[in-house]
């Protein structure tokens, strides 16, 4: 496991355990990488967050247009693996959690623990900190000790 | 049907000391029906029991048997019981510590077979 915002790893630590998730992936609504965990390649953990969020974006659109409000969750059941996703609101705004599964867990207890995680995550967040202006230097520095600090290189 | 699963899980709750039964999906681990859960959060009993089913179900077959029929799981405040109805459903109920656990497994496989 490895997280880039120190105050979620031990929530997310009792998710793991608990949950028996083969994957897991926390990022922001824009596709930021906030923690992951059983991802090897950095390409793989990009693109799955890239995808996650424009997947969160396209359901929360859908949802207004069809009057339904944001979606809460999605989930979708492979013939091994199944794949949960879901947003939530913290004082750092919306996350994404984006979770994967096998044999060893399911849908159901996926859910069950991923709420208490969320309730733990809204107990822990520091105070939104004021937003600055980001840079396009910065983004890059930011992109490249986020990979640092989530493969270790 | 719901109406239906609603019926027949109340004539499990009408026995003396069960406190809730419930219609839960063995692979998603999901509330399908429910009756009488008051004091109950379904959607973990609904999850953690599937999971426990399951790895039960795992077990034995590891260990060259058939897959349980009956899960009694057995605690100081009371029980849970579990019965596969089929491959795709649990039927299981919640009792209290002094419930007549023959009389819960005879209602719960009733509507397992009903079921399945």
């Amino acid at each position: 496991m490895r997280v880039i915002e120190p105050w979620v790893a031990d929530p997310l630590q009792r998710f793991l355990a608990e949950s028996s998730a083969r994957l897991v992936l926390l990022t922001t609504s824009s596709g930021q990488v906030v923690a992951q965990h059983g991802f090897t390649r950095a390409l793989d953990v990009m693109s799955a967050a890239a995808l996650g969020a424009a997947i969160m974006a396209s359901t929360d659109e859908l949802g207004r247009l069809t009057a339904s409000g944001a979606s809460r969750a999605l989930s979708h059941q492979g013939p091994s693996r199944g794949l949960f996703l879901s947003g939530f609101d913290l004082p750092q705004g919306r996350w994404i959690g984006l979770v994967v599964y096998d044999r060893d867990s399911s849908l159901g207890l996926v859910r069950l623990f991923f709420d208490r995680l969320v309730g733990e995550l809204k107990g822990l967040a520091p105070q939104e900190t004021p937003a600055r202006e980001v840079l396009a230097s910065d983004f890059e520095n930011e992109l490249n000790a986020s990979l640092r600090s989530l493969f270790g290189r | 049907m719901n109406a239906d699963l609603i019926g027949s899980l109340e004539q499990i709750t009408r026995v003396v000391g069960v406190r809730g039964a419930m219609v839960v999906s063995a692979d998603e681990g999901l509330v399908v029906a429910e009756s009488s859960m008051e004091g109950i959060e379904g959607a973990a009993v609904a999850a953690l029991t599937a999971g426990v089913v399951s790895r039960l179900a795992r077990a034995t077959e590891a260990a060259g048997r058939t897959p349980p029929a009956f899960v009694h799981l057995q605690a100081d405040e009371g029980s849970l019981l579990a019965v596969p109805a089929g491959e795709e459903l649990l039927v299981v109920a919640v009792t209290d510590p002094a419930v007549n656990v023959g009389l819960v497994r005879l209602e719960l496989r009733r509507m397992a077979e009903h079921l399945a």
